[in-house]
């Protein structure tokens, strides 16, 4: 378990990577925080010439929270997005998702970007991405692009990213005031890749559900969006019965079944999840409609 | 404090330097030393047709790249046949690197040394070797089928097979009132060490000396099993076990192929060369354990006692048999645990398959046991509508039948006869600590809320400190300094510590003067190894016997000089004196001094000691006739048999009625292991036990395809738990003595492990309602039996509480995520 040879290249600034990036090619991969790529590199399973490590890289350790969005740089590891308290508290979505990623020595060296750049179908933060909405920042020799998320996955471990680009930070869109936010998951052993996760968002509005939103983790190709508020709509969060959306999910997903968990089993617990985060982020919802008409006065 | 140093819960001395990174492990060593890497077998049966090695000849530090027929005389012959049996009529082992078939994935076939590790598996990467391939035996239904052997000159794939019976099985069962038939089944793990193994091999070519340094639970094996494949004599041979991270019996087998190979390359290029097996060859080449498939067949009356037993079971052996049938032999003889079963049958086979061998694993073959006794416990009761406690207990040895000899032979040849045990006290404990008789109510009120609990129980008993025997030796130095050395090796069970509390108990002296060395044979090369829970039992009994020898003589001397008889001497934190006259004295240093007479005086200590120190008595000689120089003693412990400790273990469990996950809220052990020498360290052994129970129970197995490959060689996909899957456990002790040693001690390193298995499928029936006859278990499992339980295809338990329905598909949102809760019902 010691990896093939290969040039390890230091840059010290973004040009100066996507510089090393577009005389390498596909000979290249990106280091960030190691964390898939270094096991990979030891099984022998891939055998990189080149080898881009950016940890030296400055300017890509900030988040960076604004009225709509939650901006992290590529080197903004797990640990540091979880523990952010501003980040937190304009996008909980974040830190619920966060604590699932493995453990926390994992989470101290891993970063969100190389999570989403890896675009691993049993990762958390793809799915994050996908329910917010997001926006991925490439650069290249060539300049600067910015690709949405539904353009950027398109298949397990495969994006639409060039061989020649560095994904720089990814933007988080925030939810609508008033949404709740919820992420379960499901894995064999605490901090395990998931057998199923789900994240949902909710926004009750007048007291009636008005949107919700699902994105998977682990029984999906690609991580998407899956707009369930159709069966919910108009009705009161107390009456709902959550598992309405369960033919929509069922619709949605894709599981495959492995040594861990069979598709059929995959299928029910995406079900059982949908189930218990809608509500979960339901009762936020309530609750922080509360707290804005709490602050705002009696209602007219 | 020399008072009551045995006995004494004393923090493990050896932790700080492990815990703060100064152990030295078998990779800590030899950092200029070559490395080897090995081509092991993609394929789990195939034959050698090839081995093309041209494009790997010019990889830049390339030292060697060796195949079988490079291999010279003992070296090429196949690996020893540890222990033979007489039933073990066809025993195979491998070659140290395959010579023209491969048995399982991993099997090693070249061996490659070069400057470092990386360059060595860059070589490995360009050896191309082509393969005929064979039908692959994966499973032991396939072996048992036999229509593919593993051997073509192994009929129907069958190593072994063997039969013990006491009294008339089939003529019990057939008076018997009752009678039932179970079909088991348990699946494969692993020892997985957080150390691999490893070996270093120093050559020195002026004096044509071998060192070794092995991860081995057994230096004084290694050593001579390797002087013997190289044809050196044993004085030229050395084996050190240094620090070893962890052995759970994966490394009592030896010879390994790289134990013979390491040394006998590092002999061949004069240079030192070191293997570390990393994680993905410990999972292909080393070894593993458990799978077994049985049949149960047993006659009991009214009551629930006994009456026949009727034992059926197919070992899974693997590829081959270097350490022989002994995972069987116990799994046969223990399966019995604290009951008296009437009339006892057992027969079985054990089987080649084209995986990896299969070797002792902590438990070596009762957590088998135990599960198919306790699961045949569970049935009985279930079928008479009786309390499962109540049922064991009415089967149990009772105190006052002790010795109890079973009529058959134990995995050491000899009778298996329990020496001592408490039975009934021991589940009594056990079912106060679990709350047994509150259990009903706490059910009822956990159904009110919408969970599913249940639970479970196990007892076994284990044969501990098999033979044949160990040493102690023990030296005073003149400083008072006190020496211990042991040849068994330590793998971290804190040795360290209680051995040196017996000598500080025995002596008389500070356990900070006590020094402990074990696993080197420099210092013994009189042993046998670690394993089957012996350290305590074998080499603390001898320790202890050597230190009352060194006793003894330090007291005769001292009586000499302070002019006292040697009975009204104590030893008290290293000062001799007399008995209610603390003013007459003179320490163990002192008499160290006097114990060796010198010439040469090099310090104070060595003034004292020369001829001309003293006044001497020209009649005798300086050193007696009968008498040795220095201060120290040596003796060995050698029973006539095991010794049994047993265990009592009951767990809580939850089951989460839409996703079947199994959540463990109360684990609880009674544990009786004789006379405690530190009862910490007992606990820690028992919750290390525990842990890698719970792995078995709830989520390792090796997951072979059809083909032989094996799916989850990686800690990514065997599952083994976490801190965060091991649950609290509580623990209370009985101390039965053992009276069969001086110590009163039993073993119990194995203890912990070997009921959960059995305990966990007990917990989880009774929160299902049917019967769980296959383990470990997974959610997706027991979800797919709770759908086939509600098809009608698995009966219901008699006494079930939870009414067969459609699996429930959704529960109310306010019951999940429930939050288990540790408090007693």
């Amino acid at each position: 378990m010691k990896p093939a040879p290969f040039v390890h290249h230091a840059p010290r600034s973004v040009a100066e990577a996507v510089g090393v990036l577009a005389q390498v090619g596909p000979e290249g991969k990106v280091l960030a925080g190691g964390q898939s790529l270094i096991p990979i590199l030891n099984m022998r399973l891939a055998s990189p010439a080149h080898l881009v490590d950016i940890n030296q890289v400055a300017g890509l350790a900030d988040v960076v929270v604004t009225g709509t969005e939650v901006r992290i740089g590529a080197l903004v590891r797990h640990a540091q997005l979880e523990h952010h308290d501003e980040a937190y508290a304009a996008l909980p979505l974040l830190r619920q998702a966060l604590v699932n990623v493995a453990h926390p020595v994992i989470r101290n060296r891993g970063t969100t970007v190389g999570s989403i750049a890896h675009a691993d179908a049993a990762g958390e933060m793809p799915a994050v991405l996908a329910l917010t909405e997001g926006v991925v920042e490439a650069v290249s020799a060539g300049g600067t692009r910015e690709i949405a998320v539904a353009d950027f996955f398109e298949g397990a471990l495969e994006t639409s990213l060039g061989a020649d680009e560095l994904v720089v930070g990814v933007r988080f869109r925030r939810f609508a005031e008033g949404t709740g936010t919820a992420f379960m998951e499901r894995a064999r052993r605490h901090g395990d890749y998931a057998m199923a996760g789900v994240a949902a968002a909710v926004r009750v509005e007048d007291g009636v559900v008005a949107d919700a939103r699902l994105s998977f983790v682990s029984v999906t190709d690609v991580p998407r969006t899956l707009d369930v508020t159709s069966a919910f709509a108009g009705q009161e969060p107390d009456a709902v019965d959550w598992s309405a959306a369960a033919d929509l999910v069922a619709g949605a997903i894709e599981p495959d079944g492995d040594i861990h968990a069979t598709a059929a089993y995959r299928a029910m617990l995406a079900a059982e999840l949908s189930r218990l985060t809608l509500a979960a982020a339901a009762a936020r919802s309530v609750a922080l409609q509360q707290h804005l008409s709490d602050s705002e006065g009696p209602a007219a | 404090m020399t008072s009551q140093m045995f006995g004494a819960p004393v923090k493990r001395r050896e932790d700080p330097r492990l815990v703060t990174g100064g152990g030295r492990y078998l990779d800590d060593l030899g950092h200029s030393a070559l490395a080897a890497a090995f081509v092991r077998s993609p394929h789990a049966h195939a034959r050698i047709v090839d081995i093309e090695v041209s494009d790997a000849l010019d990889v830049d530090g390339l030292v060697g790249i060796w195949t079988h027929e490079d291999l010279p005389g003992r070296v090429g012959e196949p690996l020893p046949l540890l222990i033979p049996h007489p039933t073990l009529t066809h025993g195979r082992t491998q070659f140290a690197l395959a010579r023209d078939e491969v048995n399982y994935v991993g099997e090693a076939v070249v061996m490659v040394v070069a400057r470092d590790r990386y360059v060595a598996e860059d070589v490995c990467q360009r050896i191309r070797v082509d393969y005929e391939l064979l039908t692959p035996v994966v499973g032991i239904a396939n072996a048992r089928d036999g229509s593919a052997l593993v051997h073509d000159d192994v009929p129907g794939n069958v190593a072994c097979r063997m039969l013990q019976e006491v009294g008339d099985v089939d003529a019990a069962i057939a008076a018997a009132p009752h009678t039932l038939e179970l079909d088991l089944d348990i699946e494969r793990s692993a020892c997985m060490p957080m150390e691999g193994k490893g070996v270093l091999a120093r050559w020195d070519s002026d004096k044509g000396e071998l060192r070794i340094f092995s991860s081995t639970q057994t230096s004084t094996g290694v050593r001579a099993a390797v002087a013997a494949k190289l044809d050196l004599p044993l004085a030229k041979v050395e084996c050190i076990a240094p620090d070893v991270g962890g052995g759970f019996g994966v490394k009592i087998n030896h010879p390994w192929p790289e134990e013979v190979l390491i040394p006998w390359a590092a002999r061949l290029l004069d240079q030192e060369v070191k293997w570390t097996e990393d994680r993905r060859e410990h999972f292909i080449s080393s070894a593993h354990e458990r799978g077994q498939l049985q049949q149960i067949r047993v006659g009991f009356d009214d009551d629930g006692r006994v009456l026949g037993l009727d034992v059926k079971f197919w070992h899974d052996n693997g590829a081959y048999t270097p350490y022989g049938i002994i995972v069987p032999i116990i799994t046969s003889t223990q399966l019995l645990g604290p009951y008296k079963p009437g009339a006892y049958r057992c027969e079985f086979w054990s089987l080649y398959t084209n995986t990896v061998l299969v070797t002792p694993y902590r438990g070596a073959g009762r957590p088998q046991g135990c599960f198919a006794m306790e699961r045949t416990m569970d049935a009985i009761a279930d079928r008479l509508g009786l309390d499962r406690a109540e049922v064991r207990s009415r089967n149990f040895i009772l105190p006052s039948e002790m010795p109890y000899d079973h009529g058959l032979l134990f995995q050491d040849g000899r009778p298996l006869k329990y020496d001592s045990g408490d039975f009934p006290a021991s589940l009594a404990k056990l079912k106060a600590l679990v709350g047994w008789d509150d259990f009903a109510a706490y059910r009822e009120q956990a159904e009110a809320e919408g969970r599913r609990v249940g639970l479970g129980i196990g007892c076994y008993v284990e044969g501990t400190g098999v033979g044949p025997y160990e040493g102690g030796h023990i030296q005073i130095e003149t400083s008072g300094r006190v020496n211990v050395s042991t040849g068994l090796t330590s793998q971290g069970q804190g040795h360290e510590t209680s051995f040196a509390q017996i000598v500080a108990q025995e002596l008389g002296v500070s356990i900070e003067d006590v020094f402990v060395t074990t696993g080197d044979t420099r210092r013994m090369p009189y042993a046998v190894g670690t394993f089957a829970s012996r350290a305590a039992v074998m080499s603390g009994n001898a320790i202890a016997l050597a230190a009352r020898n060194v006793r003894a003589k330090a007291l005769r001397i001292a009586a000499d000089a302070l002019e006292v008889s040697a009975e009204d001497l104590e030893i008290v934190d290293g000062d001799i004196r007399v008995k209610g006259a603390p003013g007459t004295h003179m320490t163990l240093g002192t008499v160290s001094v006097m114990s060796n007479p010198l010439r040469y005086a090099f310090d104070e200590a060595a003034k004292a000691a020369t001829q001309f120190a003293g006044t001497a008595d020209y009649s005798k000689p300086p050193v007696a006739d009968d008498d040795e120089p220095g201060l120290e003693g040596k003796d060995f412990y050698s029973p006539t048999q095991a010794t049994f400790a047993n265990g009592m273990h009951a767990a809580i469990v939850e089951t989460d009625p839409v996703t079947a996950e199994v959540k463990i809220l109360r684990y609880c052990v009674i544990h009786d292991c004789g006379t405690m020498i530190n009862p910490m360290i007992v606990e820690g052994q028992v919750h290390g036990g525990v842990a890698q129970g719970v792995g078995g129970a709830l989520y390792e197995r090796m997951v072979y395809d059809d083909s032989g490959q094996l799916l989850n060689a990686s800690f990514m996909d065997f599952l083994m738990p976490y801190a965060s899957e091991v649950p609290h456990i509580e623990t209370d002790h009985l101390e039965t003595p053992s009276p069969l040693n001086p110590l009163g001690i039993k073993g119990a390193g194995e203890a912990g492990c070997i009921p959960v298995t059995a305990v966990i499928a007990s917990a989880i029936s009774d929160a299902e309602g049917f019967a769980i006859t296959s383990m470990p278990i997974s959610p997706v499992e027991l979800w797919e039996l709770r759908q086939r339980h509600a098809r009608g295809e698995i009966p219901s338990l008699r006494g079930t509480r939870h009414t067969p329905s459609a699996p429930v598909t959704s529960a109310p949102v306010t019951s999940a995520p429930s939050t288990p809760s540790r408090e007693a019902p």
